[in-house]
């Protein structure tokens, strides 16, 4: 104890008031964590096995319109029916194999035009003076203050033949008869384009923040030119954000169901129509849970690629 | 302000090659809008040099280092590197290279593909990559370190991985932005002597810039204190230290006791100036006149500092109190109550260990200082 005497300034060991705390912050980190895990059974989990369950029954005039998958009787179980037909149905259907195709297409796509957009709009927010910089992440963010759907509807006001665009050119004696844009595959992409930019160019701002200036004077110094630091340097340091980004974009872009159906029409298939078309025109249940739980396993993958990336980029940080 | 010809006092360095500068700044001007960062600064280094700029933060030494790299662009003025203009040359075309205040190491890469990315750039054959990542591997001591990325290292061997990288080109200029700054102390002391022998072992130019006067003492074949944009004051290590120009150096470089005094007679290198401590005769020749103010300056290790008034009356003597006692093991600093009320610094060394398990002198203790006229320094306005 001589020692603590003689150097004041070094922190005291009181052992037992540390291990309190520390497991003080123990209990409240499983509290944190508890709550969005509850959150995701009860409005994640517990839905997904409702829609299974609906996958796995037969159509039936009734309501809800789909047999049961548990028969009871005094109490106990008497029969348990599971039916494959509807996956069996999906995938021996053409429709639905070039549906789901087209839809990771169209996704795609949207992807890759959202990232060549949004990859120079990003890295010119980060580049730009502080107060600028603000107030074009605003910008960014301001859309999301109008409905979804108002702003979609304002597209078909712009691309439709009688629609401000064609008019404009019309009127500039540019073109005579209008071009066809509405109900386009063009359209889709301009929608969806569009709609989630700014889930390209947000994550990418965010990444694209923390690389450091000085590694493009670095490669600069090293005799390297501004084309090749790009390539080198700051494309594979911002290639978190990029895949944050385009995944940000891809998933929700696969299951679209408004832009296909308002900017498409009937001649863009997408899998979110289809799935609305089951669900809501055929009355079939169990069909539109089955092409649910499809489109669910297709983006899985992609999602699982993005959490691992996720957890890579918060080890190496 | 600007004195060239204090190249001749590098006598270590025989091989110094005076006729034809290395680099040459021009009357260099670097503006920010309103704000001058560097205003008309005009220099020469020559090959072999380890020269250092030295200033407070905000100087305008790290813009003039970056004008030299090529990623700012004079405002007026011009850099010739081996006597070719390098305005409009960019960064990439120089034959500088730079080694960055943070590092800047490429976290994405090895630390055998940071130091060979200089060399990827040039097309150097692979084989040749090789053999010259080896051998400056081998230089900085990092072998077996290869295949590590840059946050799998210690702030030492990343700065090592940084000198490696900025050295394999084999620059003519190598420049040097706080090179130890992220050091700690013990390392820093460590790492300045290892700087030195790489340097003297690969013979490329060094312009380092930095804050800490005792790593520019160190290492510098030649400093320019800088402040507010302008070199203040430029020379060998010693002549810094022992011959400030003015009140400035003095201050910046170490400390110094500053009194202010006005000429009273200047006759043939001798002057007599009067002071707060009385009149003292300088055997110096000056071209100010009588009449014309002045600061003089002594260092606190010149003062010697006793017990015994009766010692001898060389030079100029005078006695006062110990007010205030800064014990730092191997030398005390003492503030010094004089009896006509000016307060002096004194640095003495521990030569002996008090027996008392107290200082050689005590607070309140009267004491005699005393300094040789030859120590004292006149230093301009």
């Amino acid at each position: 104890m001589s020692d603590s005497a003689l150097s004041p300034e070094m922190p005291s060991k009181a052992a037992g008031n540390l291990s309190l705390l520390d497991r003080l912050q123990e209990r409240w980190k499983t509290i944190v964590i508890i709550v969005p895990f509850v959150w995701l059974l009860v409005f994640f989990l517990a839905p997904f096995f409702i829609v299974t369950k609906i996958s796995l029954a037969e159509l039936a005039i009734s309501s809800p319109p789909f047999t049961a998958m548990i028969e009871w009787a005094d109490g106990t179980i008497v029969t348990i029916r599971l039916v494959f037909d509807n996956f069996i149905y999906i995938f021996e259907d053409p429709l639905y194999a070039k549906t789901y195709i087209n839809s990771i297409k169209i996704a795609s796509v949207s992807t890759v035009l959202s990232l060549l957009i949004g990859y120079p709009i990003a890295y010119g927010i980060v580049r730009s003076a502080q107060v600028t910089k603000q107030l074009l992440l605003f910008a960014i963010i301001l859309p999301f203050w109008t409905s979804f759907l108002l702003r979609v509807y304002a597209w078909m006001g712009l691309l439709a033949d009688q629609g401000t665009i064609n008019n404009l050119l019309i009127s500039m004696g540019i073109i005579e008869t209008p071009i066809r844009m509405l109900y386009t595959e063009f359209a889709v992409y301009v929608g969806i384009v569009y709609t989630y930019l700014p889930f390209m160019i947000l994550p990418l701002y965010a990444n694209m923040e923390k690389l450091d200036a000085t590694l493009n004077e670095a490669a600069a110094d090293l005799g390297s030119g501004p084309v090749n630091t790009f390539f080198k340097i700051t494309l594979p340091l911002t290639m978190p954000g990029v895949i944050a980004g385009s995944l940000l974009v891809f998933i929700p872009a696969t299951g679209e169901y408004v832009i296909p159906d308002l900017l498409g029409g009937g001649n863009v298939q997408m899998i979110g129509r289809q799935l609305y078309n089951e669900f809501a025109r055929n009355v079939d249940w169990p069909v539109a849970a089955a092409v649910a739980i499809v489109l669910l396993l297709i983006l899985v993958l992609p999602m699982a690629i993005y959490q691992y990336y996720q957890g890579k980029a918060a080890e190496g940080s | 302000m600007v004195n060239q010809s204090s190249v001749r006092s590098l006598v270590n360095k025989p091989a110094l090659n005076t006729d034809k500068p290395l680099l040459q700044i021009r009357n260099v001007t670097k503006k920010f809008g309103e704000f001058v960062a560097v205003n008309n600064v005009d220099l020469n280094i020559y090959a072999g040099e380890l020269f250092c700029l030295l200033g407070g933060s905000g100087c305008g030494k790290s813009t003039l280092l970056r004008m030299l790299a090529g990623f700012e662009t004079p405002s007026s003025g011009q850099i010739l590197i081996d006597g070719k203009d390098m305005s409009g040359v960019p960064p990439y075309q120089r034959p500088t290279n730079m080694m960055f205040q943070n590092y800047a190491l490429f976290p994405h890469m090895s630390v055998e593909r940071n130091i060979a990315f200089g060399l990827e750039q040039d097309g150097i054959h692979k084989s040749e990559i090789k053999d010259r990542t080896h051998n400056m591997l081998r230089l900085v001591e990092l072998q077996g370190y290869e295949k590590r990325r840059p946050n799998q290292l210690s702030g030492g061997q990343r700065q090592r991985v940084a000198l490696a990288r900025a050295l394999v080109k084999e620059p003519k200029l190598l420049l040097l932005d706080e090179p130890l700054g992220a050091l700690d102390k013990k390392l820093r002391e460590h790492t300045q002597f290892e700087l030195m022998n790489i340097q003297e072992k690969v013979g490329v130019t060094f312009v380092v810039v930095t804050h800490d006067q005792e790593e520019a003492m160190v290492l510098a074949t030649r400093i320019a204190v800088m402040d507010k944009g302008q070199f203040i004051q430029i020379g060998s290590p010693t002549e810094i230290y022992e011959y400030p120009e003015n009140r400035f150096v003095a201050n910046f470089i170490g400390s110094a006791n500053i009194f202010e005094g006005t000429i009273l007679e200047n006759n043939n290198n001798s002057l007599k100036i009067a002071t707060e401590l009385g009149e003292i005769t300088l055997e110096q020749s000056s071209a100010l006149g009588v009449g014309a103010s002045v600061f003089l300056g002594v260092r606190p290790e010149k003062i010697s500092i006793s017990k015994d008034p009766s010692a001898s009356t060389d030079g100029y003597t005078t006695s006062g109190v110990v007010e205030d006692i800064g014990y730092l093991g191997n030398t005390s600093r003492y503030k010094i109550r004089l009896d006509q009320g000016t307060l002096v610094d004194v640095t003495a060394q521990n030569h002996l260990r008090p027996q008392n398990r107290t200082h050689a002198f005590s607070w309140e203790e009267k004491v005699t200082l005393r300094w040789d006229a030859s120590n004292i320094m006149l230093l301009k306005k």
